[in-house]
Order: structure tokens, then sequence, then C-alpha cells
């Protein structure tokens, strides 16, 4: 296992008004986001327990393509990974920051 | 004085070498090396119908079988190396020199062989191409297929995988050359005439029926969240704008995907009757909810796929049947369709280069060509017009006059950017250039050739390589759309941005596609279950498929 923390300056707060909402499962090759409205609007964080030791290179390159295409801020984003591919790493924080954004709770 | 029946006699010759050891035109299966060796003689041309799914399987052995005195240093000319007789053929010296297309489960073992030296290779073709060289320099001797049923006088029935048959008994029966054909079971009528009697001359009645593969069968339910976010790019990025009816898939699961998306993601974005109605392709099971959602007019199939045929037989609409009501295929044909008179080819590869050249080839293993690079390549010899031809022409050429400007054949590949045991998908160099210096190949087997390529899709988006202008601009499109491989991640952002800009790359979120629809619920059938549900019970799966 390996924790990985990031925290990014974010241009905009992420839409919507859902406190938090939860993507994807724990299993081999996927994972699970839980992603909540906790933090000042101009901040991002990403707490990570990975599976797979030795990829926080390529885990800082996603994070920083994702804050920087959805602009996620005042959200904070806890991610259990099974050694999920970094496509499906993106796929999941591009799905936890449009549920959060959708209305209801 | 001069003859110029030399041929003729020799071929009557070998007829009446054979019929020592036939009754009529029938010969018992255990005579069938005997007949052999009577009718083949060293170093003959020797087509031994391995199709891309059926295979003349008792044939292949009575041919491993015979005395190497009598018959030696063939020279095999046949699309499919694909049963391990094919190839136990080379190590006895039954055969010594091989040109062929296909080599799927063997790859590992040709590559192998080829290395050391024991098969003396012609060259690796595409089946179009192979076909063509059979009326040319590479015409069969003999050739020795596979066929459900003969009447006694050798009318054959080949069933719904007739495949490669009419095209081998064609180049081979009237340059006089000899047929031989192993068939299931011997009737008094045949249910059609695929092959007539006076083309056939050996029947064998095998002793159980030909070996085909299940080739085509995609399960839905190993389709992923990422195939299917590929395939609403490509529907929402190539098919509509594109207005793309006539086309041809590859078998990989993106486009298994694609056809499952078609009746939910297609229809909710009204596509229905704009877009994939005709198709060159094989009876995908993936197709069945599209087709019964009335998505598809027409298709015509190379082969066949196991447990399709009743479902086939009952929408006889879409598919080519004969007057017995069951397929007919035809693979030369269908692969000329594919050619001419598709407007995209969109599939899957194992390797792109940063010039958008594929492969399937590692450095250990040979799978050949098949028939993708007749599919995913411009036909130069193409007259007739079509929207997205015309459109894709335009995109690649906008300066040029209209009416003297060629169109061009959307040619797609698709895929995730890192495959199977995440494996890259895109790389700096192909492992084919590799394995071309290892055998001293003098070609390096490319599947596509980047110029032909006009689309590349992924997960993170599609690249549109008609809109770059400088090889410069290929590369960072393709580094564009190649995610977090080191091919990816090398680009050069601030071009990446430009070419974003310009529309040359397209993301999820330019497209307006959610990625909460990337889910399995999109899909419009999620099991083998669902799509034999699908078929009102008609789809019949092969056990291996069934898990319920």
């Amino acid at each position: 296992m390996e924790d990985l923390s990031f925290r990014h300056p974010v241009r905009a707060r992420a839409g919507g008004a859902r406190r938090s909402a939860i993507v994807g499962v724990v299993a081999s090759g996927n994972l699970e986001v839980l992603v909540e409205r906790v933090l000042p609007d101009a901040e991002c964080a990403v707490e990570i327990k990975t599976a797979a030791v030795g990829f926080g290179e390529v885990w800082s390159a996603v994070i920083g393509d994702f804050v920087e295409r959805y602009s996620p801020g005042g959200l904070k984003f806890s991610i259990n990974d099974g050694g999920a591919r970094p496509d499906t790493v993106s796929l999941r924080l591009a799905q936890a920051v449009r549920l959060i954004a959708e209305n209801g709770q | 004085m001069t003859s110029w029946q030399n041929n003729r006699a020799a071929r009557d010759a070998r007829i009446a070498a054979g019929s020592s050891v036939a009754r009529g035109k029938i010969v018992e299966a255990h005579d069938v090396t005997r007949l052999l060796e009577a009718v083949v003689r060293p170093g003959d041309r020797v087509c031994l119908e391995g199709d891309n799914q059926k295979q003349a399987d008792l044939l292949s052995r009575a041919l491993l079988a015979v005395d190497l005195s009598r018959v030696n240093d063939l020279h095999m000319v046949q699309s499919g190396v694909v049963l391990p007789e094919h190839l136990d053929l080379f190590d006895r010296g039954v055969a010594k020199r091989l040109d062929y297309a296909y080599s799927g489960p063997q790859s590992a073992r040709i590559a192998r062989m080829l290395f050391g030296g024991k098969i003396e290779l012609g060259a690796v073709h595409t089946y179009l191409e192979l076909f063509a060289r059979y009326f040319i320099d590479l015409t069969p001797h003999v050739a020795l297929i596979a066929a459900v049923s003969a009447d006694r006088e050798g009318n054959l029935y080949t069933g719904p995988n007739t495949e490669d048959t009419p095209t081998v008994v064609e180049a081979t029966a009237f340059k006089d050359g000899i047929v031989i054909a192993q068939v299931n079971e011997i009737l008094e009528t045949v249910p059609r005439v695929d092959i007539p009697a006076d083309r056939v001359h050996f029947i064998v009645k095998a002793d159980k029926p030909f070996f085909v593969e299940p080739l085509f069968t995609r399960d839905p339910a190993a389709i992923t969240e990422g195939q299917i976010l590929t395939a609403m790019l490509a529907i929402k990025g190539i098919y509509a704008p594109y207005s793309v009816q006539r086309l041809n898939h590859g078998i990989g699961f993106s486009t298994a995907a694609i056809e499952l998306l078609l009746p939910t993601f297609g229809e909710r974005l009204g596509l229905k009757g704009r877009i994939a109605t005709h198709f060159a392709l094989n009876p995908h099971p993936a197709l069945i909810p599209a087709i019964e959602s009335g998505w598809v007019r027409q298709i015509h199939s190379f082969g066949s796929e196991v447990g399709m045929d009743d479902y086939i037989r009952a929408r006889s609409d879409v598919y080519f049947t004969g007057p017995d009501g069951s397929l007919r295929s035809n693979r030369a044909f269908c692969q000329t369709a594919g050619l001419y008179a598709c407007d995209m080819f969109i599939g899957s590869t194992l390797q792109i280069d940063l010039q958008g050249n594929s492969s399937t080839v590692t450095t250990s293993r040979i799978a050949g060509f098949g028939g993708a690079p007749n599919m995913g390549a411009d036909a130069r010899g193409r007259r007739h017009p079509s929207e997205p031809w015309l459109r894709a022409g335009a995109e690649a050429d906008p300066d040029s006059p209209a009416p003297l400007r060629r169109g061009r054949k959307l040619v797609v590949q698709i895929g995730e950017t890192f495959g199977d045991k995440n494996v890259p998908l895109f790389v700096e160099n192909l492992d084919a250039i590799e394995l071309a210096e290892k055998l001293k190949l003098e070609l390096a087997p490319v599947m596509i050739y980047g110029d032909d390529v006009t689309h590349i899709v992924t997960e993170e988006g599609v690249a549109n390589l008609l809109l770059c202008r400088t090889a410069q601009e290929r590369e960072q499109a393709i580094r564009g759309v190649a995610g977090y491989t080191d091919v990816g991640r090398r680009r050069d952002r601030g071009m990446v941005a430009r070419l974003r800009e310009r529309g040359v790359i397209r993301r999820p979120e330019d497209l307006g596609i959610n990625p909460l629809d990337a889910d399995r619920s999109l899909l419009a059938a999620r099991s083998i279950k669902d799509l034999v549900r699908w078929s009102g019970g008609l789809y019949a799966p092969p056990s291996k498929f069934r898990n319920w």
C-alpha cells in the first residue's frame, strides 16, 4: 500500500450544491472515489490509498490534468485504488466531479 | 511438334491415378492419404483450405501422413495457417515454401519456424492480395477444400461458411488443377449448389464435421467503461458528423461496444437511419440489438459465426441467403465490398507509432494480415462519390478544386491507451521493424499505414489526422490522445492545446459527452444471455460463452 496526497490551487469553485458523492468500486483494476465539498472555493485536495506502489509520478500527472480540465474548487477527493489504470482514474474523477455537480443529495 | 495442352494432360493423368482409390468421385476417409500420394506431385503448389474460420482438418491430417518419397517440398498457398498440422507439414518436410495471409493461433510458432529456417517464406499477404495471386502467379495445382455436404456427382454445399471456397476452386479448377473436398455428409440432393460438380474431382466423407472457430463473438459482460466512453466518442465524433452509413467494423471490444450503443446512445442522438445502415461484416452477435431495433438494412459477410445460423435464416432481409435459406458468405467479394463500397473502417490494433502506422505484430508473433489492410486502406481506384468520402477528402485537401479532388475513406483506429496487461497502445517504434530486421524481411509487417489512417480514438479523445498539415502536427495529434503512455506524456502541451482549439483533437467535454454515461447500463445488451433474449431465442451461442 502507498498513501499519496496532492493539493492544488484552483481557478473556480466546482458547480452544484451537493455535499458529497461516491463513484466506482474498490476492485482489482478499479477504484472508488469519495468526493466532499469541504474546502475553500480556491482549493482542491486528493488523498489516495493505492495497492500499487511506485506510481507517484503518474498520479501527479493524472491529478494535475484533472484539476486543469475540471476546475474542482472546494472539493476533497478520497481515493481507494485497486491498481486502476490511469485512464480509469481519469474517468472516475470526471464522473465524481460531474456527480457532485448534479442536483439533490 | 509443340503441345499446348500439357497441363490438361497432366491433370487427366492425376485424376486417373486418383481414381484407383475412388469409387466414382468418392474416396473413403482411410484412403485419403493414398489418394493424395497418387494425385499430388513433389513441388506442387497446394491450397489446403484454411480459412479464417473453417478448416479442411481431415485433409490436413491426411496430407501430413504422406510417404515423403512420393510427396515433398510442397509450396503451400493458403489464406489461413491456423491448425498445428499446417505447420507440422513443414517440420516433416512435406512442405517447404509458404505464401499465406493469416496465422492467428499459430502466430508464435510460425515466427519460430521462420526464424529457424524451417519455412521458406514467400510473403505474408492480405486476403484479397493472396486471392489475386491465385489467378496470376500462385495458382494451385491441387486444392484441398471443406464443405458441409456433397451429392454423388460432386456438387457441393458449403453452408453458411462458404468463405474462400469459390475463389480457391475457381483458380484451381479452371487452370487444370485438382479439387478434393472433405464433406460432413454425402446426400442424394444438396440443399443448394455452392460449387458445381464439374469443378470437383474427389470427395471424402469426414468422420466428424470440419472445425469452425467462433472468432467474432465478444461477450458484452467483458466490455469496460473505458471502452464505452471510447465508443461514445467514436459515434458522436465520427459516425455522426460524417454521416457514415456504409462501413466495416473490426472484431475488438471497442467496436462491439459501438454496436451495443447504437440502440441506446445512438438512438438518443437521433442517428437511427442516418448512420450504420449497410455493413461488410461477419454476423457479429453484438449487432443483434441494433438489427432488432431497425438500425441495420443490409450486411454482406466474409464468413459466418458459430450459433448465428437460425438468426440469420430468420432475418434474410438483412443478410445474404441462398435458396435453402442459410447464409451465403464469400470472403473475396466481401473484401472487395469493404475496400470499394464502404466509407469507413474502424478497428483496434496492438501498436500505433508516431506517424500513425499500426501493427498487430509483436517481436515473437506474426499473426499475418488477414483482411484489415484492405478494409483499412483508401481504394485508389474508387470513383463513386458519397457524403463521408467527399467530406474527408475536402478536410485533407481543402485547396484543390472539388471536381478534381479525391475523396478519402475514413480509416479509424480505436482503442484504450493501455491494452491488455497494461501494455501501451502507443509506441515510439513498432515491434514490427525489429521483427523485420530479425527475419531479414524486405517489408516490416505494417497492418495499416499511417498515411491511410484518418482518425485515432481513445478514451482521451478523437484525433482527426485529416486536418493535420505537417508531420509535426500529426505527431502531436497522436501524442495528444495517447493518454498517460510514455508517448502521451511526452506531448508538447502548447501545441496539443492549439490542435484542440482547431478541432483536430476533441475531448469528451468538447463533444458534450457526459462521463457519467460511461456506464455499463448504457449497453443494449450486457451479457451473452441478453443477446439471446434480443434475438428471440434464435441466437444459439457456443457452450464456452454460456454461463447460465
